[in-house]
């Protein structure tokens, strides 16, 4: 088991890690100084310049016809057609019920003790389940992969799981995607698009984005070769199924094929064939909801994670589960390892990380899940002190999210802020891991702070993301290259935010794709990457830029 | 119109046979289960029919009471023989392929069919005897349909004590009605189509999860019929009426309120009863479909090399490869794509090498069907597309089963793969020349690698190459005269134009490309052109007519679970040969599975381009209807394109060694740098 205090100091204040080279962490303030290796492997990413202030402008206006209208007063019984459409039975009564003179007495009366009954029947069920009666923002911001998912400028991050491009979902709940190639910024907007909890591409497509609104899923086509910066909203697909808002969580099939859905407020995931729009539930009534869905890397299982202190996977062949219970509480959050084979999980109120491997691979079609019988602790996150040059500083916590690094080398986790660390700024770790042949979870390298100084945001040169292992210290020669700058990236993207702006920097631990791996090896999932995703206005300027890296 | 039970009655006794070995038990299965349910779905009959709220102990004692009496289990074994007739029509009427009428006239044809017709009045039959022991178990005034009579009159003389029991002539002909309606629905909402589900689920979990759904479906459906009911018995049932007083010279009861009143009709406990009747009918029925649906619909494991070669013909490749039952073929397909997903092992197999020899016939036999049905859909787009761009209007109507008869082109393709293999290379010329023809002069056709399809692969893989087949050279004149004609400027003539769902039609599309029309072929064409615009100038006749272009794009799109299928399968087998296949068996056939990818994705590309195609139709979700086969073809553009990002994105650079023509060599570089 391994412990923070094991970690070496972070780098000296004012600097920034900025990539991975030769087994070591590189920091600085700025990346002007690449070794030669990365030459040539440069992506120029986008660089986001995000002020809070022009987002909060509401940008949900109803857009409804309603207010061209002069107020006219229908008949009741009109007004409830209208509304049974519209609302369903609760607002009927609601309506009748609030009439006046206009429906017998009795009638009232009668939709007056309904409505009081349906309310004490849901609040008991609320009772049970006591996230059911929070208001569906609060219950989105509670349930999120994001940190301060109220407040902050970005709502959802998604690294196209193929291709550099990426999604954000930013307050005003439009999307805009942003282009390693392209200066072109499609930003998207729906009427349906609203409070947006989670972004996911596709993956095996060029441009299909999945995003989990309050009310509904949107999937929206953008063509990639469109030059258009306004992509209509007929380009998006609306899925909808009652009972199922709101959607936080989304996981597209490695493969392509499939999409799962959840909410905290229906005991179903649904399966989704998206482009027939068809859609069948997994029911499973106890836990009371669904709040964070996880494809496994390889697509043979999925994790479920429930409001209440027990979390389920999902084999995704016959679509059997296996269910755990966590004693002291919900399933925080977990990943998966490229395999398939372990999975890490954190509980909330534990400083702990446990894994739970899946030893047993079972017979095709046979539809057992295969899980250890108990899960491990691998490391414990609670709080030490470490030395620093400039004095001692306090490290630990809770896990926030973890993301597992797509070729099983790197491990991050984003810790849930703590007053008494780093200013109750959340902060991340990383760990170096080893999968097989046996699992590994080592501390190595230093903990990297962010510049505090606010420097604007500008575009810096990006290599190809490569987590750089050399299994001995010193030695790149094994190298693995994704070609997908999803994990380091993400760091940099909370490393660089200061000042009102935020922005993703040039970021990247970078090495040389080497010639032992011609072909790229398989990619990250990218809802892997908003997981991590911890994007905070910062509104008051603080000393110490706040995301904190700790790379091993 | 050639019916569904094409697939369910095969015409050879081998294919039979197999239908049999694979289904059979599952069949027996289902109905076994379907008559299993019939006492559960009784017992809550009978408690509901007894309903008394005031005494709930006294209910219950009397509803079980019932329930244990000889009586029920009569009645209970003759509700088993319907369900087990329903069960046997079930079978005999299902269908893979739905069938989709494209006119009202179509649908009428369907609705009146003898076939139809023996089934609505089979339906009807036993929802008759179904509602007559439902009567006769709710006890009470509605058991039987002679009663004597309660007016003073009936004293006088003994022949006239027996009176009609209007009610249970109501419960009788309420009963034929839902069977009736059942029926028609069954065929309206083309519930006899099989649709295969998404995910693979166990048995019982598919059946819990569709079980809610069906009840409340029940309860709503039964609801509107008893209405439906109620106002044709207002109208109309006097005459029934009269004609059993008459016939079995009864006499009507005064005391009584007609029922084909208001008043009469007003009576709720009737009403509630006559509709507990209705769902229970439509309860048992409906799960007996469900039933079968989700026994058939079940993945086979067919093996990929028999252990004995006796058993050879049960195995994947060759069932792949010959003409069986379009279910078994379904089956055979989505095994296939199960197993490139998720079974290691039988890829191996199917990698495998023979022994003695050393030939990878597993992987050529299978490889070959899904070309062939890749090259199928292929063409069949391309034609739907010159249709339209000729006529404005493509002219098929096909029904499951139906191109074995109907659409002669189609029968081809189907059964003689190895004639649709010349007729390739002409498929992408034809389109090129007319629907790019300003630009390009003439497509090159002579060297293989030239045209789009690399025919130089396939024709390898075909090995025969059949030239009696209705294309002649891809150069034939008519393609260049067709050709500056762009499908727009047909669409004019699309708004007025009607369509016979009559094959002929189709046999003047075909003949256009046959060869130049003559003279006497043409006086007849402006004769008929004449009578078309004379025809459709009345509203009536194009009322009937008039071909619903969504309905025909559905009906191209009927099929296409089987190309889906073949498309996940093949292309996940091919990125699991990058890293499983030992002996680079498949490598011999990246080109032509490329090659036919793209070709595809070209007509698909262009296919969608056409009016009305990509408009998507309303869908009702969450309803036990399945009508997935409406956005069929959304699925297929959809896994069309995640096949070839599948195999680019697992073979990458690579990609670039691989033969190709130009087109293809630039559509696969933008599929690598992913800008589809």
């Amino acid at each position: 088991m391994c412990s923070l205090g094991l970690f070496p100091p972070p780098p000296p204040l004012g600097q920034v890690t900025l990539y991975e080279h030769n087994n070591e962490l590189v920091t600085g303030s700025s990346y002007e100084s690449p070794p030669p290796d990365f030459r040539g492997q440069w992506i120029n990413l986008p660089v986001l310049h995000l002020a809070k202030d022009p987002l909060k402008t509401p940008g949900r206006l109803d857009h409804g016809t309603r207010t061209a209208f002069i107020h006219h007063r229908e008949q009741v019984w009109k007004r409830c057609i209208n509304i049974w459409r519209e609302v369903g039975l609760i607002g009927v009564l609601n309506e009748v019920a609030s009439s006046e003179e206009e429906v017998f007495e009795w009638v009232k009366k009668a939709s007056g003790w309904a409505l009081a009954l349906s309310r004490w029947a849901s609040s008991l069920h609320g009772s049970l389940f006591p996230h059911l009666s929070l208001r569906s923002e609060d219950m989105i911001a509670e349930f999120a992969q994001v940190t301060n998912w109220n407040n902050c400028c970005l709502r959802g991050f998604a690294w196209h799981p193929h291709t550099n491009k990426f999604a954000v979902a930013l307050l005003d709940d439009s999307i805009r995607v942003y282009n390693a190639n392209s200066t072109i910024v499609p930003s998207l907007k729906h009427r349906l698009q609203r409070n947006v909890a989670a972004v996911a591409w596709k993956p095996l497509s060029a441009s299909v984005l999945a995003v989990a609104c309050q009310s509904c899923i949107l999937i929206w086509t953008l063509d990639p070769t469109s030059l258009s910066t306004r992509p209509s909203s007929g380009c998006a697909q609306v899925l909808s199924h009652p009972g199922h808002t709101p959607v936080t969580s989304l996981a597209w099939a490695p493969s392509g094929g499939r999409l799962l859905s959840a909410s905290p407020v229906d005991a179903a995931i649904l399966v989704w064939d998206v482009s027939t729009e068809t859609c069948v539930p997994l029911p499973w009534f106890r836990g009371g909801g669904v709040t964070n869905l996880l494809w496994s890397p390889d697509g043979s299982k999925v994790l479920a994670t429930t409001p209440s202190a027990v979390f389920r996977v999902w084999e995704a062949q016959m679509w059997t589960c296996e269910r755990w219970p966590t004693l002291s509480g919900r399933c925080q959050t977990g990943c998966w390892s490229p395999d398939g084979n372990r999975l890490l999980f954190t509980v909330l109120g534990e400083p702990l990380i446990y894994s739970l491997s899946f030893p047993e691979r079972c017979g095709e079609g046979k539809g057992c899940v295969g899980g250890a019988k108990s899960a491990t602790i691998v490391a414990d996150l609670s709080e030490t002190t470490v030395q620093t040059p400039d004095g001692e500083q306090r490290l630990g916590g809770e896990a926030h999210s973890m993301v597992w690094d797509p070729s099983g080398e790197r491990l991050a986790v984003l810790m849930k802020g703590n007053p008494r660390v780093q200013d109750g700024k959340p902060i991340i770790v990383l760990f170096r891991t080893q999968n097989s042949p046996v699992f590994e979870l080592l501390p190595w390298g230093s903990p990297g702070h962010m510049p505090s100084s606010s420097r604007s945001i500008r575009p810096s040169a990006k290599g190809p993301c490569s987590v750089c292992a050399g299994p001995q210290a010193g030695s790149p020669t094994s190298l693995c290259t994704s070609s997908m700058p999803s994990f380091p990236a993400l760091a940099r993207c909370l490393a660089g935010s200061q000042s009102p702006q935020l922005g993703v920097e040039a970021l990247f631990m970078t090495c040389p794709s080497s010639p032992k791996h011609p072909q790229p090896l398989p990619c990250g999932t990218l809802s892997q990457g908003h997981h991590l995703l911890d994007l905070r206005p910062r509104s008051n300027k603080s000393v110490h830029s706040v995301p904190s890296c700790w790379l091993l | 119109m050639p019916m569904a039970t094409a697939a369910s009655r095969p015409c050879a006794g081998g294919s039979r046979d197999i239908l049999w070995r694979v289904l059979g038990w599952r069949i027996v299965s289902s109905i076994v289960w379907s008559v299993l349910f019939l006492p559960i779905c009784t017992t809550v009959f009978i408690i509901f029919s007894r309903i008394d709220l005031f005494h709930p102990i006294q209910w219950l004692s009397d509803s079980f009471n019932d329930l244990y009496s000889s009586y029920t289990i009569f009645y209970l074994l003759l509700l088993s023989t319907v369900i087990v007739i329903i069960n046997v029509f079930n079978v005999e009427f299902y269908t893979v392929v739905p069938c989709i009428p494209c006119s009202r006239l179509a649908l009428i044809g369907k609705i009146v069919h003898p076939q139809q017709v023996m089934h609505s009045s089979v339906h009807a039959s036993m929802g008759m005897l179904m509602a007559w022991c439902a009567a006769v178990i709710t006890k009470g005034q509605y058991s039987f349909l002679i009663v004597p009579c309660t007016g003073a009159e009936s004293l006088d003389s003994p022949a006239a004590q027996s009176c009609l029991n209007e009610y249970h002539l109501f419960f009788l002909l309420a009963g034929a009605f839902m069977g009736y309606s059942y029926s028609l629905l069954y065929f309206v909402n083309n519930m006899n189509y099989l649709p295969f589900p998404i995910i693979q689920q166990y048995k019982f979990l598919r059946f819990r999860r569709s079980l809610l759904l069906l009840v409340k479906h029940s309860c709503v459906e039964s609801l509107f019929l008893i209405r439906n009911f109620c106002v044709l018995y207002y109208f109309l049932g006097h005459i029934p009426k009269a004609w059993i007083t008459t016939a079995m010279d009864l006499r009507k009861d005064k005391q009584l309120h007609p029922l084909d009143s208001v008043s009469g009709l007003l009576n709720l406990s009737l009403l509630y009863h006559v509709w507990l009747c209705g769902v229970f009918l439509l309860t048992t029925w409906y799960i007996s479909w469900i039933l079968f649906k989700i026994y058939v619909t079940e993945a086979h494991l067919f093996p990929v090399q028999p252990p004995f070669a006796e058993e050879s013909d049960e195995c994947l490749p060759k069932v792949l490869n010959s003409n069986p039952p379009l279910i078994i073929k379904y089956l055979a397909l989505q095994d296939l794509m199960l197993l490139s997903q998720y079974s290691p092992s039988r890829r191996k197999e199917v990698f495998s090498l023979s022994q003695p020899g050393g030939h990878p016939h597993n992987w050529t036999a299978i490889s070959r069907e899904c070309l062939n049905l890749l090259s199928d859909m292929t063409q069949k787009l391309v034609l739907y597309q010159e249709t339209a761009a000729t006529n404005g209007r493509v002219l098929i109507s096909f029904c499951p089963g139906g191109p074995r008869t109907s659409n002669a082109p189609e029968e081809i393709t189907f059964q003689t793969p190895k004639s649709s293999q010349i007729t390739r290379p002409s498929v992408p010329s034809a389109v090129t020349s007319s629907i790019f023809s300003s630009k390009l002069s003439t497509p090159d056709v002579v060297s293989p690698l030239g045209t789009p399809f690399g025919s130089g692969v396939i024709n390898r893989l075909a090995g025969v190459l059949d030239v009696s087949t209705c294309y002649r050279s891809p150069q034939s004149p008519q393609l260049v005269r067709r050709g500056p004609r762009l499908w727009t400027s047909a669409s004019d003539q699309q708004m007025t134009e009607f369509c016979n769902p009559s094959p002929s039609t189709f046999e003047r599309a075909e003949g256009k490309t046959m060869g130049q029309p003559s003279v006497i072929s043409s006086w007849i064409q402006n004769r008929r052109d004449q009578m078309k615009n004379f025809l459709s100038k009345r509203v009536l006749i194009m009322y009937f007519f008039s071909k619903h272009p969504e309905a025909s794009i559905q009906a191209v799109f009927a099929d296409a679970q089987m190309h889906i299928w073949a498309l996940e399968g093949l292309s996940h087998l091919v990125a699991a040969s990058f890293t499983e296949d030992q002996f680079g068996v498949v490598q011999t056939t990246l080109p032509a599975i490329l090659n036919t990818l793209l070709t595809l994705q070209e007509a698909v590309d262009r296919y969608f381009k056409l009016p009305h195609v990509s408009s998507k139709p309303s869908r009702t979700s969450g309803s036990l209807v399945d009508t997935s086969y409406k956005t069929l073809r959304f699925a297929f553009r959809a896994s069309l394109k995640t096949a070839i990002y599948r195999i680019t994105t697992t073979f990458g650079e690579h990609l670039n060694a691989v033969q190709a023509s130009a087109d293809h060599q630039k559509r696969l570089q933008q599929f690598l740098e992913f800008k589809e």
